[in-house]
């Protein structure tokens, strides 16, 4: 009788624990898809910023067009980097004449080090299309909060500075629209597939 | 005709000395360094970054303390953080655990090695040494391989 009072409340705490770790995946799974989709209708907006000439350049240039809008800067050796590259695989899995219709755009948070020349040579070492943009503190500060994108400058010990900023991918339809985002790891296949509902809605 | 058999015999001794390379993996005391590859910086870009795997089949635990590179003006150790949707890359002053029986995976997105104000760009095909000090099992120079940043290079001619 005793073990078997032992054993039931061995499968309780068993149970429990189970259920524990069930619901805290439900917890995340909630906060994910919170985080996701929370505010869509009011991310992006209009911006003016700066080119790779020095020519200003606002949203309505680009007008018609789906974006394709991923906040970086080039000091950064390592997410930058790979999510440019998952955005410039996505459009090489699309067929060419769906994706010459995205307008990739790499938008620097670090002004100051990314100059219009910075972010014009950057961007073609990742897709021939992808335009690199800059813009006044001002300016960048006003296109970051447009599109929710925190950064945020870090100071080092005895280093050059760094910085810290909000990493996603996101997708506008060619009324200036926002579509959906993609978090930091998203596999090129997956943003492939959402850009040709984007590109050809059904 | 001395100095000639001597600048062959030089070249000779280079190319030995690079082939250990190309099996690329190191060992060090009782760690393994395994494929160290670094990738194409873009055109511009002051820094790069550097990745491998270190594992150590020891029974103490190591720590990899610093990274020296003469392809940069500084290197350092780095961890990158998700903290509520924001990537922030720290140093990690205090060094990377390598704990005995386990590995450190340096590959991006996680911990990595960053060259800061590289004095030349980082180029496909090519290497470059960087030493890298442990706790325990003292320093090790090992080659980092430069990997293309496009696997595919279609982006290239498929025109505007």
């Amino acid at each position: 009788m005793r073990a078997l009072i032992v054993m039931c409340a061995g499968l309780a705490l068993v149970a429990a624990a189970v259920a524990a770790v069930v619901w805290s995946g439900l917890v995340d799974i909630e906060d994910t898809s919170t985080s996701s989709y929370s505010g869509e209708a009011s991310i992006g907006g209009p911006f003016e910023l700066v080119n790779g000439d020095g020519e200003t350049v606002t949203d309505a240039d680009f007008a018609g067009k789906p974006l394709i809008v991923y906040f970086g800067f080039t000091y950064c050796p390592d997410i930058c980097p790979t999510e440019l590259l998952a955005i410039a695989d996505a459009l090489d899995l699309l067929p060419a004449a769906t994706a010459a219709k995205f307008q990739p755009l790499f938008i620097t948070v670090d002004p100051e080090r990314d100059t219009p020349d910075v972010v014009r040579d950057y961007v073609t070492s990742f897709h021939p299309n992808m335009i690199g943009l800059t813009g006044s503190a001002r300016q960048i500060k006003r296109a970051a909060s447009a599109y929710r994108v925190y950064y945020s400058r870090q100071e080092t010990d005895d280093g050059p500075y760094t910085m810290a900023h909000s990493s996603y991918i996101y997708v506008m339809d060619g009324s200036g629209r926002y579509v959906r985002h993609f978090r930091m790891g998203t596999s090129p296949d997956e943003i492939a597939a959402a850009l040709e509902t984007v590109a050809d809605p059904a | 005709m001395i100095k000639q058999l001597a600048r062959g015999l030089a070249v000779l001794m280079t190319i030995g000395a690079a082939a250990p390379a190309y099996a690329h993996d190191y060992k060090v005391g009782s760690l393994t360094l395994d494929h160290p590859v670094s990738r194409e910086t873009p055109k511009g870009a002051r820094v790069g970054a550097g990745y491998l795997t270190i594992e150590n089949i020891g029974e103490a635990d190591d720590r990899l303390l610093s990274v020296s590179c003469a392809c940069a003006e500084r290197s350092e150790i780095h961890e990158m953080k998700m903290d509520g949707g924001i990537m922030r890359m720290q140093a990690l002053p205090g060094g990377l655990a390598i704990p005995a029986g386990g590995s450190a995976v340096l590959k991006p997105g996680g911990y990595h090695l960053m060259f800061i104000e590289i004095k030349q760009p980082f180029v496909a095909g090519e290497a470059f040494e960087a030493t890298l000090t442990f706790e325990k099992a003292g320093s090790v120079t090992v080659e980092f391989t430069v990997e293309p940043l496009r696997k595919s290079k279609s982006g290239d001619h498929k025109g505007h």
